[in-house]
């Protein structure tokens, strides 16, 4: 290293540790709540209002959560299941429309098609919220209401989905490759799943996780559509649960136990899908 | 919690823009008398947020064959369930029975949603079964009407710490005066006497309705709002003096920082309703034994007028087509003692009826009251509800206007009577909005 980068280096120490104390101060700032769910639901009832709020009294974790799961015959697991098929299922196969849908805006031309594009585009502008009362009146009418399907299919829809596959498709998929797989005689859809899709990997998982956050959050839909116990998501029996706690205390504890235990599949999806979502969120930037 | 209560009201307003647009005439016509059903089983629907309800149903369904009801569910009214009964209405599809509370009842009924069992005979005959003051609280202004079968009663009282009070030789307060006066020595000993609820509107409207304040009256045509009338004026003097004297506390009611108050013996006394002795029973579990029920402090000495907290109904949608069997059904759960002792034990309900009150879960002592049988207070408290209160068709929303003002109250800037001059106000714009014909 020449004398003359020293001062440089300083300053980009400076710089860097400026950076460090902010992403330190905005960790502490997300943790603390996630913290303080977990340190609440390890305790019982009584030491959960007296005892201090961020750290552990009594352990009881375990019996916390046996109590939830016992709780009217195991009706917090039935609710799990419901979100993991909603969300899971929402999002892989909303993936899938949006990736198709991305790619053919992307690589074939056809009359239309910004047209097409930016009226899906602007499908973006349009919040989850506004559509739950529509799509109520809607499944009304073929009495569909307050079944499986009616949480599900609205659920498949991804306009964001859609210009970020159309994206990723044109950053990373080569037409000249697509025009050697043509001439090898393989056909579109083929072409899509043995080549594009692969080159589109990452971009996929950032959309997939992009969806299944967005079907996870949507809570007005199942809230508006459904009134079977059993086809609820666990967003909406926990938020139930909440609203019952002026008559019956002794649902705090199990709403505060089942809130940790259903954050648990987004922190598994994000951290074991986060090393695709990093270079599927670069490959957007670049272009 | 609150965007989501946002997002709920954002729908209420969409759903009116959406009301032109539509449908949900298909299938047959629902009844408009109130007569048994025609051949074959009838299969209702039933929805309610109680926990529990659906073992209270099955009990009913093993005895009825030819009616079985299924339970729907969510969450309480204002999360979210009365705006799916809108919904549902507009839609054609609400369920036969809904679970309303009281204060709710009037906004349905002018929206024209529900079926006036008042027709069904059964239910005619049954009126002398209920306390009167629950039963004007469905026949909303005509003695021949019922929008909904009373379900339960929130007569008021005071709970209070005896041991507190005595190691500090204060009298048990029975009047209002005294309770200030009290408030003043509870202060000086280090407590608060009680918690002024900041946010939960419905403790107030408890509080003024005792006091005699009708914040709503329909002559049948127009509606009048009055929620500073002079009664109502003199609660919200009385309180603000406390809270400027700094003799009430005033954390968030239903938090755990309002458990901690009364589970760390901060605050003496609490004037609730009958379903509050269970929540002061799980959120103070370190005070067990040391609390008593007594009735509200009066206005006037010698007097004995309580006022109301909660309770609710079950009505019967206008869009059934069994709204005679929905009158049994609805009946049997709200004045059978197996159905009203399985509600009590399930969920804490306190009978609409007056045989109720002598249910035997309701005649024992209670071991965290010391052993006090605080129900025959109770069951005092509610023969001295007085009988005429009124709710508006449009709660939810005067609710969240006075909140929002006592809540600025509480923090400083302006008064109770500020709030509530401009949730007068609010109100009698929603009332407009809403095309409800309305006074001033």
């Amino acid at each position: 290293m020449s004398p003359a980068a020293a001062p440089k280096t300083r300053e980009s120490l400076l710089s860097r540790s400026a950076a460090m104390l902010v992403m330190g101060v905005c960790t502490i700032y997300f943790l603390v709540p996630v913290w303080w769910l977990f340190v609440g639901s390890s305790k019982s009832r009584g030491q959960f209002i007296d005892t201090d709020p961020l750290w552990f009294a009594e352990f009881r974790l375990f019996d916390n959560i046996g109590d939830l799961l016992a709780y009217r015959d195991g009706v917090f697991l039935v609710w799990l299941a419901n979100s993991l098929a909603y969300t899971g299922g929402a999002a892989l196969l909303g993936t899938l429309f949006a990736a198709m849908c991305g790619y053919a805006l992307a690589k074939f031309r056809f009359p239309g098609r910004e047209i097409l594009f930016n009226v899906v585009l602007s499908g973006v502008l349009v919040p989850a919220t506004a559509l739950a009362l529509p799509l109520f009146l809607l499944f009304s009418n073929f009495a569909a209401t307050n079944t499986f399907w009616s949480v599900f299919l609205p659920s498949l829809v991804n306009p964001f989905g859609v210009y970020l596959a159309r994206i990723y498709a044109a950053a990373s998929v080569d037409d000249e490759l697509l025009e050697a797989a043509r001439l090898d005689g393989a056909g579109e859809v083929r072409t899509f799943f043995a080549i594009s899709a692969r080159l589109m990997f990452p971009a996929l998982v950032t959309i997939f996780l992009f969806h299944f956050v967005a079907v996870w959050n949507n809570f007005l839909l199942p809230l508006v559509m459904l009134s079977d116990e059993r086809l609820f998501p666990v967003t909406l029996g926990l938020y139930s649960w909440n609203t019952q706690v002026n008559q019956l205390p002794e649902l705090r504890g199990l709403v505060i136990v089942g809130s940790l235990l259903s954050i648990a599949p987004l922190v598994v999806a994000f951290l074991s899908l986060q090393r695709f979502w990093r270079s599927g969120l670069g490959a957007g930037a670049m272009k | 919690m609150r965007a989501t209560l946002r997002a709920v009201s954002a729908l209420l307003i969409s759903s009116l823009a959406l009301t032109a647009c539509s449908s949900g005439d298909d299938g047959q016509p629902a009844a408009s008398a109130c007569a048994p059903s025609a051949g074959g089983p009838v299969n209702l629907t039933y929805t309610s947020w109680i926990p529990g309800i659906e073992e209270v149903v099955k009990v009913w369904n093993a005895k009825n064959p030819n009616i079985q009801v299924k339970v729907q569910t969510g969450p309480n009214g204002n999360g979210g369930t009365y705006q799916n009964f809108f919904n549902q209405l507009k839609a054609g599809n609400a369920p036969d029975l809904g679970h309303i509370e009281y204060d709710a009842l009037p906004s349905f009924r002018v929206q024209d949603g529900l079926f006036d069992l008042g027709k069904c005979d059964i239910v005619a005959k049954a009126k002398d079964k209920f306390v009167p003051w629950t039963w004007n609280q469905v026949s909303l202004g005509d003695q021949n009407a019922a929008y909904g079968v009373p379900q339960d009663a929130g007569p008021m009282a005071m709970f209070y710490r005896v041991d507190l009070f005595q190691q500090h030789g204060i009298e048990i307060p029975k009047t209002w005066a005294e309770y200030a006066a009290a408030a003043e020595k509870v202060r000086a000993a280090g407590g608060y006497i009680t918690n002024f609820s900041q946010s939960d509107i419905n403790q107030f409207a408890g509080l003024a309705w005792q006091a005699g304040g009708r914040w709503f009256a329909n002559d049948g045509k127009e509606w009048t709002v009055n929620l500073t009338d002079d009664k109502t004026k003199k609660v919200a003097g009385y309180w603000q003096d406390l809270i400027n004297r700094k003799l009430v506390s005033t954390v968030p009611p239903w938090t755990t920082e309002w458990d901690n108050a009364y589970n760390s013996s901060q605050a003496w006394t609490w004037i609730s309703a009958v379903w509050g002795a269970n929540s002061i029973a799980t959120g103070a579990p370190k005070t067990s034994g040391q609390w008593r029920v007594a009735p509200m402090p009066q206005w006037s000495a010698g007097e004995s007028v309580a006022g109301n907290w909660g309770g609710s109904s079950t009505a019967v949608f206008k869009s059934s087509k069994h709204p005679y069997e929905a009158a049994q059904f609805a009946l049997w759960l709200n004045t059978s003692d197996e159905a009203l002792s399985l509600l009590n034990e399930k969920a804490n309900l306190y009978p609409a009826t007056v045989a109720g009150a002598g249910l035997p879960a309701l005649a024992k002592g209670v071991a965290f009251y010391g052993d006090q049988k605080i129900y025959e207070v109770f069951a005092q408290a509610s023969k001295q509800v007085t009988p005429d209160f009124t709710w508006g068709p449009t709660m939810t929303a005067t609710y969240a206007n006075a909140s929002d003002g006592f809540k600025k109250a509480v923090s400083g800037q302006g008064t109770l009577v500020d709030a509530l001059t401009a949730a007068q106000s609010s109100t009698i714009q929603t009332l407009k909005s809403q095309a409800i014909p309305v006074k001033g």
